[in-house]
């Protein structure tokens, strides 16, 4: 039979030695990411007409924009009202509400496990009335674009492993993260940029680790590439001193031409595969300061983030860069922004930490729903856990603190595939237990892959015997909040 | 229904050709092997082509890639093979051990090789070892249940395939029969029912798990070709080629084969003069020579830890949240040391695993069991320690099951393993060896958690020595003298006729003093013109003389919430406080966790017994800080940093008593612990008890020191308050507690004096009137125990193995969780392998010499396969981390059991192995190849050539070093800090900044390079070094655009093409000719050919003009990095040079093993 020679897709992913061989073989070739996901004894993967590949069923989105709030917020002050425990304020939390369980060691030998009730208002708002508190006023305005889980609940008690746990569905490190997965699963959808973009924000508060947008047992071409707001975006991206471009492009040229005599000699396909590198290296150069000047934007964008955005390193600058990065089609970029752990003074910890947030977290996903990107890209808010009704502390009439709090807390998402305007899950009265709908750490997972088009069960990786999922053996697809 | 096999889905038009690269490209084989499809490929679309009960992808133009379809297992490769699969017929592609090279099944189908994998990865879930899982009570992992009869009839009747109950299931079309189930997630691919038809068809001959079976003594094959037999490798190796009709390749060139066999041995390159001289070296023996030297050198131990350091997952932070520091480099450098002195590797392994408990057992023994503390450490604040405990230990079982015996031991965790025969009981079997140290779940956030020892070096050993011998040597001196000065002392009593007012205390090291003889005339600052005439409000001076640069006196002092009563008090006059006022004495007494201090004051309380004596801490409730306090009459020292997970706190026993004068001494050593600080009351030591015991950041405060306020407010009096910063003596608390001064003790009747009196008026004496001799001595005595101090503070610490004195009795865990207790058991090994060897303890040290017995069938094997992954990129079982029925079976089994019992049978000698492995023919193999060796044989793992492989991190970073000159070879010692981009810790981290290292620190060997677990170096990570927080014993090799990045711009790689580049200039002569050809043979090991001068020439006169045309470009390159340049060089040459060794440093040749 004749053949149509057609382009690979994701032809970086191959050395190119070893596509040159393909190709003259007259060869079609998939994607890591597609030979991933199609563990093809089981998948039923089809063909699509689409930029989407590889999935196991239609996907509703291309993307995710994780805005990580790391620290953990508290959903009491923001997102689930409890107006019923105002008249509760200072007395004990019931042991019936209690019920044992255990709390972190900071506060588990307190005397008193005092009710703090919030000290912010709650309004409805939108034509959905989801309550959102007076902290979140720009947040609010979107509330019809929102999906908030109410109910969402987590295994670890403890920063370092919960959040570890939300980036890689495991506390201890080792495991891949959620978009090491994505990269591995879907592979890129650009040329010159990752697929995989992290950026933080926030001083002090939580630190972070290089493991959650690392690859963990995935070979390390899957880890996130860190962009930074300091010095080079990208690590060692510019030129060394008094080297100009011109002096590059001979000394790449020459480089290839030499690596090209060696392959000659020895045929082996990974010198080609580097030569391929170094020319996308080069295209990096350009690409990503493209990526990060934002000049280019226009004056009512920085009104709608705030002038933040104009401050490398700022929450806001990342969120724009964030939409400059949906555009380019990187496929999961994660956010982070530090110091929501509010033991004590929540009140006034709390207020900055929104101020710092609110506005170019809508920005962002009103920005992208005016671009049409909306329609493809999932926005996630959200921290690690929640923190306790219980005050951590003193507790005064205008000051409090909270411990954390893994049993139920609130995230929101919006965009392609998720119903908005929804309020999904209820606690109990005292925002200590959920009462229905729980929605497990691994369900958010599954429900975000599943976006995506991939089923959490069949996208796996075999390591030390097993097959590894990033839901590991759990993860329940939350239907009722697709849209 | 076999679905999707070779299903592919890809619109192959213009939304493809959107399709971008992934970021970065593995190398090639493997990433060849995420290719795991078949490609169907239509002309514009790929669709599935299901035949009966197998989906086959065609291929048209007569090629197809596959691997194994293991699911995502991205570690196989592709197999090329020449196949044109057409519908309805089914052809596979052989792979046998990972190699693909035939069209055919194997002649003869072996259970271990073929069917055990098969079956482990298809059915082991539902009918393997799990018990829990399992269904119908089947087992295919035992032979008894594989050739059982169910439903009437045999479940494998050798030769009779359509007659074995296993084929009908796994063939029936009966979707409600056919296995495994739909609604699995596991299929069986046309090949493996082939194999599995004609395993049977065979006589389904069975045999036991490879790996169980200890290994035997195995003859080495006589080869067809004896000549290319160099050692019996090649024997094994040879065999198995010529069965795949291959031969091997050349011998590699002189100039090819020295640089591979110094960077595998030394991880360096070599030096022009080695290349030289093994070049023009006649004898027959030229290389062997080379081998010999290269294991001789101390650089040799270096590389081979790196290794070994991965798999220890050893770092110099703690790992978890802040990700504090630890010291644990005496353990890195113990690694090196052993290495290099080729200790034996049941040694090795023992003194790891339990050297502490060897009789008699050296520091250097001990400091061997931080092997297994190296795991992460948690010390975030209100973890539940009990389960990071649970975490530790799993760590170790998990790292020494991977590292010694090749076993994915924590899959038994939670449940039995699926996989291999590990029960759940088995798993807290091996956990209890490890579950019996004396450790707390919640690390300490800072330095090392107990327990750890003292582990001096040599040198610091005998600067220990020697100070603690002049020390020695002056208290014997002193003590000679006690008779004497007793003399003197009974001498000068009968004639002394001292002041009525003379005293004496300890006054060494006090930094604040307060009599409480002066009122305090201020209240508190109310304005800035108020502070303006504040006054010195004590006028005497002190009793005694007082350190040279420190005057003691409070001078700052205020009154607050009311004035102070002076009263008469203990010496002179006291102050009186009610419980509503206190004194605030300014910033003195700042004391942090490392710091020692001593608080000793005089105290008469009220009836209450309560409330702070003395504190810097925010006065208010469960405030931060240090105090000293009354509870009930009970004294208190509280450090604190957060109530109550973060703070120490002990208390006395014993009471004070009301309405009476006593002093109170309190020290703290700077340990962190409750067991560094005493209490005395009336000079003598207090029982203690521990409330709180977990201080892990520092407790300094802000606020100022206070007198009688701290968290509560004290009623009574206070006097003579003393604050010293270091940890008095029990003699010293004697001293101070004794209020009577000098006239008032020589008053006493000798035989009425107390032991305080005694020792103070001896103290007095030696001080005031023994003589300037004994002044000297005192005071040398007092500087060289301070100098011992001082030198033993610097002195580092190791985390090591202990074993509590009860043992902790361990629990099966239920699902794993460390608060759901189940059954005890006791330690104890899986029942698959061997018992204890005979005479062998049930604990620790047991199991650490079972590792190594020959009996075990393991840890041999396991040894020589990571060996030989080092020099051919990939094991002789390539889940070198798995050696169970998941792992892949071996491509030369009989290879590596020889090497095994070999390695046993030199008495564990890794130098020899080493040795061996790089004497072969099969090594020294030239590794130049071709596309059809490539598409047969991908991997190498028939080895018709010899391994090509790209260097290590640590090898790419070290070789730019050592060929410009710049490295700096020194063995051992604390962790530096190479170049590394600003605010890369702060902005992700904590607070803490990256101190770069200057000067030689910046030029170390990578082994060196601080390892910080949560932001590891850049440099290294780019090349796919291991991040350390977790055992690796395998590492994958990427191809990355951050790699030429890095390679490109980083200061480490282009300050190092400046010094390959003055040295062209130094010692390449006038031609830039010859000046490239310098710098070609240091950093490639041979000359440039022709056409590669050609380029580099023609580059080298496009740099030099673009350079000369832009002098300050030249000016800025060349100053590029912490080292200087040579001034006497012309900048333009020297900027043109340098772009010239940069480019011969990314060379592919460069970054890569020949």
């Amino acid at each position: 039979m004749e053949h149509k020679s057609v382009t690979i897709p994701q032809d970086f992913s191959l050395s190119s030695g070893r596509r040159m061989f393909l190709r003259q073989s007259g060869l079609t070739l998939g994607t890591a990411a597609l030979a991933s996901l199609s563990d093809p004894a089981t998948s039923s993967v089809h063909a699509e007409s689409g930029k989407h590949r590889l999935t196991h069923h239609t996907p509703r989105a291309k993307r995710i924009i994780y805005l990580f709030q790391s620290g953990a917020p508290s959903q009491l002050d923001l997102f689930d009202p409890k107006p019923g425990l105002q008249t509760l304020r200072n007395t004990e939390l019931p042991d019936s509400i209690r019920r044992g369980q255990r709390l972190t060691g900071m506060t588990s030998k307190q005397d008193r496990f005092p009710i703090a009730p919030s000290m912010f208002r709650f309004r409805p708002r939108g034509r959905s009335g989801m309550q959102i508190s007076d902290l979140l006023p720009q947040t609010a305005r979107i509330a019809d674009d929102l999906c908030l889980i109410r109910s969402m609940h987590t295994t670890a008690i403890n920063h370092d492993p919960a959040i570890t746990f939300f980036q890689t569905g495991a506390q201890l490190a080792g495991r891949p993260s959620v978009g090491a997965w994505l990269s591995y699963g879907l592979g890129s959808q650009n040329r010159d940029l990752p697929a995989f973009v992290a950026m933080v924000s926030g001083s002090g508060g939580q630190p972070l680790y290089d493991r959650l947008w690392g690859s963990g047992f995935l070979p390390t071409r899957y880890q996130g590439v860190k962009f930074r707001s300091v010095g080079d975006p990208v690590l060692f991206l510019s030129n060394p001193p008094g080297v100009s471009a011109a002096v590059r492009r001979r000394m790449l040229d020459d480089l290839a031409r030499l690596n090209q005599l060696k392959y000659d000699r020895v045929a082996d396909p990974e010198i080609t595969t580097r030569i391929a590198q170094y020319e996308l290296a080069a295209r990096m150069q350009t690409s990503v300061p493209e990526l990060t000047d934002v000049s280019d934007e226009p004056e009512h964008i920085f009104r709608l983030y705030g002038d933040d955005a104009r401050k490398p390193g700022t929450f806001a600058a990342n969120c724009l860069l964030a939409r400059r990065l949906a555009e380019r089609d990187v496929r999961f970029i994660q956010l982070f922004h530090r110091g929501w752990d509010q033991h004590t003074n929540l009140p006034t910890g709390i207020a900055k930490q929104c101020r710092d947030t609110d506005q170019a977290s809508a920005a962002l996903v009103q920005d992208l729903k005016q671009r049409g990107l909306l329609d493809d890209t999932i926005v996630v808010w959200g921290g690690e856990f929640g923190r306790t009704v219980y005050c951590q502390g003193r507790l005064t009439a205008d000051d409090y603190g909270r411990d954390h709090h893994p049993r139920c807390f609130s995230l929101w998402l919006t965009g392609g595939g998720i119903r908005g305007g929804m309020t999904y899950g209820v606690t109990d009265e005292f925002g200590y237990n959920i009462a229905e709908d729980p929605v497990h750490v691994h369900d958010l997972h599954a429900t975000l892959l599943h976006c995506l088009g991939i089923d959490h069960r069949k996208l796996t990786f075999k390591f030390q015997g097993r097959r590894y999922r990033l839901t590991d053996v759990h993860g329940t697809l939350i239907r009722d909040i697709l849209a | 229904m076999l679905a999707g096999f070779g299903v592919f889905a890809e619109n192959m038009g213009p939304a493809a050709a959107n399709a971008g690269p992934a970021w970065g490209c593995r190398k090639s084989r493997l990433v060849s092997g995420i290719l795991r499809n078949v490609i169907g490929a239509g002309a514009d679309t790929s669709d599935s082509v299901r035949g009966d009960g197998a989906a086959i992808g065609i291929v048209r133009s007569g090629i197809m890639l596959w691997t194994r379809l293991m699911g995502g297992d991205v570690m196989r490769s592709a197999r090329p093979a020449s196949m044109l699969l057409s519908l309805g017929s089914v052809f596979w592609t052989y792979c046998a051990a990972g190699v693909c090279f035939a069209d055919d099944l194997p002649a003869v189908v072996e259970f271990n090789r073929d069917i055990r994998p098969i079956l482990s990865d298809t059915c082991y879930q539902c009918h393997g070892p799990d018990s829990t899982q399992r269904k119908a009570e089947l087992r295919l992992d035992l032979q008894k249940h594989l050739y059982d009869v169910r439903d009437n009839q045999r479940l494998v009747l050798p030769r009779r395939p359509e007659d074995s109950l296993l084929w009908q299931r796994v063939t029936s079309r009966d979707p409600d029969e056919r296995m495994p189930p739909a609604d699995s997630d596991r299929r069986l691919k046309p090949r493996d029912l082939a194999l599995i038809r004609k395993w049977i068809a065979q006589g389904a001959v069975w045999q036991p798990h490879w790996s169980f079976v200890p290994p035997r003594a195995v003859r080495v094959p006589r080869a067809a070709a004896p000549l290319r037999i160099r050692n019996p490798i090649d024997a094994f190796v040879l065999q198995r080629l010529t069965a795949s009709g291959l031969g091997p390749s050349p011998v590699a060139s002189r100039h090819t084969l020295i640089r591979r066999v110094t960077l595998d041995l030394t991880g360096l390159p070599p030096t022009p003069e080695e290349v030289d001289r093994f070049l023009a070296d006649p004898a027959p023996n030229a290389y062997e020579k080379v081998v010999d030297r290269l294991l001789r050198s101390p650089r040799y131990g270096e590389k081979m830890a790196v290794h070994w350091l991965d798999a220890a997952r050893y770092a110099d932070t703690s790992g978890y949240q802040n990700d504090g520091p630890r010291s644990m480099w005496r353990w890195r450098d113990w690694v090196i040391e052993a290495f290099n002195a080729n200790m034996s590797f049941d040694q090795f392994t023992i003194e790891q695993i339990a050297g502490d408990m060897l009789p008699g057992a050296t520091m250097s023994q001990s400091l061997a069991t931080g092997f297994n503390r190296n795991h992460r450490g948690n010390a975030e604040g209100g973890i539940v320690p009990e389960e990071f405990a649970v975490e530790y230990v799993i760590d170790r079982v998990e790292t020494t099951a991977g590292v010694w015996l090749g076993l994915t031991m924590g899959c038994a965790r939670c449940h039995e393993h699926k996989f291999d025969p590990i029960s759940q009981r088995e798993f807290y079997q091996f956990y209890s060896y490890f579950n019996n140290v004396p450790e707390s779940g919640r690390a300490i956030k800072e330095g090392n958690s107990p327990p750890f020892i003292k582990v001096p070096t040599n040198a610091q050993q005998q600067r220990l020595n020697v100070l603690r011998g002049d020390l020695l040597r002056s208290q014997q001196a002193y003590a000679d003298r006690q008779d004497a000065l007793q003399r003197s002392l009974q001498q000068w009593e009968s004639a002394a006729g001292v002041d009525a007012e003379t005293d004496w205390t300890v006054d060494d090291g006090l930094t604040v003093y307060l009599p409480g003889d002066h009122r305090v005339e201020h209240g508190p600052p109310v304005e800035a013109s108020a502070d303006a005439d504040r006054q010195t409000t004590a006028g005497a001076a002190p009793k005694n003389q007082t350190p040279a640069d420190v005057d003691p006196l409070v001078t700052d002092i205020h009154w607050a919430g009311g004035k102070v009563d002076c009263v008469p008090g203990k010496l002179g006059d006291a102050y009186e406080f009610t419980g509503q006022q206190h004194l605030e004495l300014g910033d003195a007494a700042h004391f942090g966790y490392f710091d020692q201090f001593s608080i000793s004051l005089w105290v008469r309380p009220t009836a209450s017994r309560q409330g702070t004596l003395v504190s810097r801490m925010e006065p208010i409730d469960r405030g931060a800080g240090y105090n000293v306090h009354l509870r009930d009459g009970h004294i208190q020292l509280n450090l604190v940093k957060r109530w109550l997970d973060d703070s120490l706190r002990v208390e006395t026993v014993d009471r004070l008593l009301p309405d009476r004068w006593q002093h109170v001494l309190v020290t703290y050593d700077g340990s962190r612990v409750a067991a560094g600080i005493r209490i005395y009351l009336n000079g003598s030591a207090q029982r203690l008890h521990v409330n709180l015991d977990a201080i892990n950041q520092t407790f300094t405060s802000d606020e100022p020191l206070r007198l009688a306020t701290g968290n509560s407010r004290f009623s009574g009096r206070i006097d003579e308050l003393r604050i010293y910063d270091r940890t008095l003596s029990a003699d010293e608390a004697l001293l101070i507690a004794t209020p009577q001064n000098i006239a008032k003790i020589l008053a006493i009747r000798q035989p009425r004096r107390t032991a305080g009196q005694r020792h103070k008026l001896r103290e007095f004496f030696e001080h005031t009137h023994a003589g300037d001799d004994v002044a000297r001595l005192r005071s040398r005595i007092i500087a060289q125990h301070r100098a011992l101090a001082a030198y033993d503070e610097s002195v580092p610490t190791a985390m090591v193995m202990r074993e509590r004195k009860t043992p902790r009795q361990t629990h099966i865990l239920i699902r794993g969780q460390y608060d759901q207790p189940g059954e005890p058991v006791a330690s104890g090994l899986p029942d698959v392998l061997p018992g204890l060897p005979v005479g062998a303890p049930n604990n620790r040290l047991g199991l650490a010499r079972w590792l190594v017995m020959h009996g075990n069938p393991l840890t041999a094997r396991v040894i020589v396969n990571r060996v030989w992954q080092m020099y051919f990129g990939v094991g002789i079982v390539e889940t070198a981390e798995d050696f169970g029925s998941q792992g892949t079976p071996p491509s030369h089994p009989q290879l590596l059991d020889w090497l095994a019992v070999e390695l046993m049978r030199t008495g564990w000698d890794l130098k020899a192995l080493h040795k061996l492995i790089v004497m072969s023919g099969t090594y020294r193999q030239s590794s130049a190849t071709n596309p059809s060796l490539v598409e047969r044989d991908p991997d190498n793992r028939l080895l018709a050539r010899g391994p090509r492989i790209r260097l290590s991190a640590e090898e790419i970073r070290d070789q730019a070093l050592a060929v410009a000159g710049l490295l700096i070879e020194q063995l051992g010692g604390p962790s530096v800090r190479p170049y590394q981009p600003e605010g890369l810790w702060q902005e992700i981290a904590s607070d803490k900044e990256y101190n770069q290292s200057t000067g030689r620190g910046l030029y170390r060997r990578s082994v060196y390079t601080y390892w910080k677990r949560t932001v590891a170096p850049p440099v290294m990570m780019n090349f796919d070094a291991a991040g350390r927080e977790t055992c690796t014993v395998r590492r994958s090799t990427t191809n990355t655009p951050l790699q030429a990045l890095t390679l490109l711009n980083d200061v480490t790689f282009v300050e190092a093409a400046r010094g390959l580049a003055q040295r062209m200039l130094a010692a390449g002569g006038r031609h830039p000719r010859d000046r490239i050809q310098k710098a070609f043979a240091l950093a490639i090991g041979r000359p440039a050919r022709p056409a590669e001068l050609q380029i580099l020439l023609a580059g080298y006169q496009n740099y030099l003009r673009a350079f000369r045309a832009a002098p300050d470009n030249a000016q800025r390159l060349i100053r590029f990095g912490a080292s200087l340049p040579d001034q006497r060089l012309n900048p333009a040459e020297l900027a043109a040079c340098i772009s010239v060794a940069s480019l011969i440093l990314n060379l592919d040749e460069a970054v890569t093993k020949e």
